[in-house]
C-alpha cells in the first residue's frame, strides 16, 4: 500500500460477503439491478459509525448485515484498571445519551456488593434525575428520528427543550452531560438551593411541550404514511433475539424493569407502562411519547413528595468525608487520603443489577475479587441487543424505510460498542 | 451456600432432577442463584430451561478472565424468564484452548454476545453461525480482556503498519 492510499481502497465488498455467513448473503450470480453498498460508517442516518452492509435490488434491501466496533473503546478493560469509585465517569460515556441510568446501575451494583443502605432522599433524587434523563434521551430520540424522516423542525424544537434540562443537570453536578452525579453510596454533591423550583418549572415546560410535539406529528400524514406499517418484526423473534426496551411494548408485551424488580424505590411511585399492539415503526413513536408523560407524572410525585434527609450513606470508609471537616478533623483527612490513593474493598462476589434505561434492559455486571478494584465490569448494554435484529428487520425494506426502522430503534453507538 | 428465596430454590431443584449430571455447584450470590454447568452439557441444560422452565431470552453471555487461575475463564450465560419474570445465571469454567458448546440453537440472541467473548476473550463456540471478531478490526491480533493482555495495547501507535 502507498503512503495515502486509503484503506477502504483495499476492501473488496463483495468479496467479504462471500464469507460463509448463513444469514443470507449468497454470490451475486446475475448481473442487473443488484448492487452491495455500504451504509455508514460515516452517515448521516445511522446515529453513529454505525457499518450496515446491504445486498440491495435496486432500493429494495434482500440482506442487510450491521457491524459494529467503530466507536469500541475499551471502556470495559479500562474498568478493570481503575478504582470502584474511578468507573463512574467512564460510565457516564458508555450511553452519552443516558449518562445518570448508566451511573445509577453502576451505582446500584456496586452498593448491593458492599452491602449499603441509601436514605430515601438520595434514592427519590436517583429516581427524579433518572426520568429527567428519560425525557432528554427520548428528545432526542425524537428529534432525531424526525430529522431522518424529513420533519426538520421537531429537531430543533426537540433541542430547545432538551436544553432546560441539560441547564438543570448543569446545576446540579457543573456538567450538562457527562455528569458522574449519581455514585455508589448516594449522589455527588448536595443538590443545590433553589433546585426544587428550578426543576418544578422544568418539568411543567416538558409537560406542555410533548404534547405539542405529539401533536405535531401523530395526525400528520406525510409522517403517518412513512412510519405505519414499516420496521415490524414478530414479538417471538424480537425475544428471541435480544431485543428489550420500547421495540417489544410497542408489539404488546407489558414488560418494564421499573416494576418488574423495582430498584431505588421504584415500587412507591404511581406510573403506567405503554404497550400499543401494532409494532411497527408508528406505535414506538407513540410508546416513547407516552412513556415522556409517565416520566413527567413519576418527576412531579417525588418533587411533591421528596423525603428529607440525608444526600448519601453513612460510610466514611467509602464516601469522601465532607471538604470542611477535611481540613480540620484529622480522622476524616486520613479517611480522604486513603479512599483516594487507596481506594476501598468490596468484599468478593458478584451481582447483575439490572435497571430500564430509555433504550431498553440495561445492566451491570460487576465482579469483585476483594480488591480496590473491580475484576471484571460488564455491561449488558440494550442498543447491542436491539442492534443484533437490524439484519432481520430490514429484509425487504425500503432504504427509505430502513432509516425509519433504525431510527425507531433508538441505539447509540457508545452503548451497542463501549 | 444454601439458596435464599422459594422461587429460587423451586427452579435450581427442577434443574437439578432434570440434568443432575450438569450440576457442578450452585453458589448464592447478591442477586440470586448462579449455577455451575459442566460445559459438555450447557446446550441441553439451555435447552431444557428454555423451552420447559420458561427463560425465554437471554439478557446476556459474558467471559470473565480469573487468569492464573486455572481453569481460566468462565462464560457467564444471563437469562431471564419474561412472564414468570425469574432470572436464573449460569456459569461454565474453561480453560485456554476449550471450545464451548455455542448456545444459538437455544436463543439467537446469544450470536453477538458469544462473538464478543470470542473476540475479547479467545474462548470459541462450536456450532456457532458466524464466529468472526464483533468489536476489535478483524486482522487484530489477541484478545484485549484477557488480563495478560495490557490496558494500553502491546504497540505505541497502531498507525503505521
Amino acid at each position: 500500500m502507498k503512503e495515502g492510499d486509503s484503506q477502504l481502497a483495499s476492501i473488496d465488498a463483495e468479496q467479504e460477503l462471500k464469507s460463509p455467513d448463513p444469514s443470507g448473503f449468497e454470490p451475486l450470480s446475475t448481473p442487473g439491478r443488484r448492487m452491495t453498498l455500504n451504509m455508514g460508517p460515516q452517515h448521516p442516518s445511522t446515529h453513529g459509525v454505525l457499518r450496515v452492509l446491504l445486498e440491495l435490488d435496486g432500493e429494495t434491501i434482500l440482506n442487510a448485515r450491521p457491524e459494529i466496533g467503530y466507536l469500541h473503546t475499551g471502556i470495559e478493560k479500562q474498568c478493570e484498571a481503575e478504582k470502584y469509585q474511578q468507573v463512574v465517569p467512564l460510565t457516564d460515556r458508555v450511553d452519552y445519551l443516558a449518562n445518570l441510568c448508566n451511573n445509577t446501575c453502576y451505582a446500584l451494583a456496586v452498593e448491593r456488593l458492599l452491602g449499603l443502605e441509601i436514605p430515601p432522599f438520595a434514592q427519590w433524587m436517583r429516581v427524579l434525575l433518572n426520568e429527567a434523563q428519560r425525557i432528554s434521551s427520548h428528545l432526542v430520540w425524537l428529534g432525531t428520528h424526525a430529522l431522518d424522516i424529513g420533519a426538520m423542525s421537531v429537531y430543533f424544537y426537540c433541542f430547545r427543550e432538551r436544553e432546560e434540562i441539560l441547564k438543570v443537570f448543569e446545576m446540579f453536578s457543573g456538567q450538562r452531560m457527562m455528569t458522574s452525579y449519581i455514585r455508589p453510596g448516594g449522589l455527588a454533591l448536595e443538590p443545590p438551593r433553589g433546585w426544587h423550583k428550578v426543576m418544578t418549572a422544568v418539568i411543567d415546560r416538558m409537560a406542555k411541550g410533548i404534547d405539542e410535539y405529539h401533536e405535531l406529528l401523530a395526525a400528520n400524514p406525510i409522517w403517518v404514511n412513512r412510519t405505519k406499517g414499516v420496521g415490524g418484526l414478530p414479538l417471538e423473534d424480537m425475544l428471541d433475539l435480544g431485543v428489550t426496551g420500547p421495540m417489544l411494548r410497542a408489539a404488546g408485551l407489558k414488560i418494564d424493569t421499573r416494576k418488574d424488580c423495582p430498584y431505588s424505590s421504584y415500587e412507591k411511585f404511581d406510573f403506567e407502562v405503554p404497550t400499543r399492539e401494532a409494532n411497527d415503526v408508528y406505535a414506538r413513536f407513540e410508546v416513547r411519547m407516552e412513556e415522556m408523560r409517565q416520566s413527567v407524572r413519576i418527576c412531579r410525585q417525588a418533587l411533591e413528595g421528596m423525603p428529607s434527609g440525608p444526600w448519601r450513606a453513612d460510610a466514611p470508609g467509602i464516601l469522601l468525608p465532607d471538604r470542611e471537616k477535611m481540613k480540620t478533623q484529622m480522622e476524616s483527612l486520613i479517611y480522604h487520603f486513603k479512599i483516594v490513593t487507596e481506594g476501598y474493598r468490596v468484599p468478593e462476589g458478584s451481582v447483575y443489577q439490572v435497571i430500564e434505561s430509555p433504550r431498553g434492559e440495561l445492566a451491570y455486571y460487576v465482579v469483585s475479587n476483594g480488591t480496590a478494584n473491580p475484576h471484571r465490569v460488564f455491561m449488558r448494554t440494550p442498543s447491542f441487543g436491539n442492534l443484533q435484529s437490524l439484519g432481520e428487520m430490514l429484509e425487504g425494506v425500503l432504504i427509505a424505510d430502513s432509516i425509519a426502522a433504525m431510527g425507531s430503534m433508538d441505539f447509540v453507538l457508545g452503548d451497542v460498542d463501549r | 451456600m444454601p439458596l435464599e428465596s422459594e422461587e429460587d430454590k423451586a427452579v435450581v431443584a427442577a434443574l437439578e432432577q432434570q440434568v443432575p449430571q450438569a450440576i457442578v455447584a450452585i453458589k448464592q450470590a447478591v442477586d440470586g442463584p448462579q449455577v455451575e454447568i459442566a460445559p459438555k452439557l450447557i446446550v441441553p441444560v439451555c435447552r431444557y430451561l428454555k423451552d420447559v422452565a420458561g427463560f425465554e431470552r437471554i439478557s446476556a453471555v459474558t467471559g470473565v478472565d480469573w487468569w492464573p487461575r486455572d481453569p481460566r475463564f468462565e462464560v457467564v450465560y444471563f437469562l431471564h424468564g419474561v412472564r414468570t419474570n425469574k432470572r436464573l445465571r449460569l456459569l461454565v469454567r474453561v480453560s485456554d484452548e476449550q471450545e464451548v458448546d455455542s448456545v444459538t440453537s437455544v436463543w439467537r440472541g446469544a450470536n453477538w454476545y458469544e462473538r464478543e467473548v470470542f473476540d475479547l476473550f479467545g474462548v470459541r463456540f462450536r456450532n456457532h453461525p458466524y464466529l468472526e471478531r464483533i468489536m476489535m478490526p478483524t486482522d487484530w491480533e489477541g484478545h484485549p480482556l484477557r488480563k495478560d493482555y495490557p490496558v494500553h495495547g502491546h504497540k505505541y501507535s497502531y498507525r503505521d503498519e
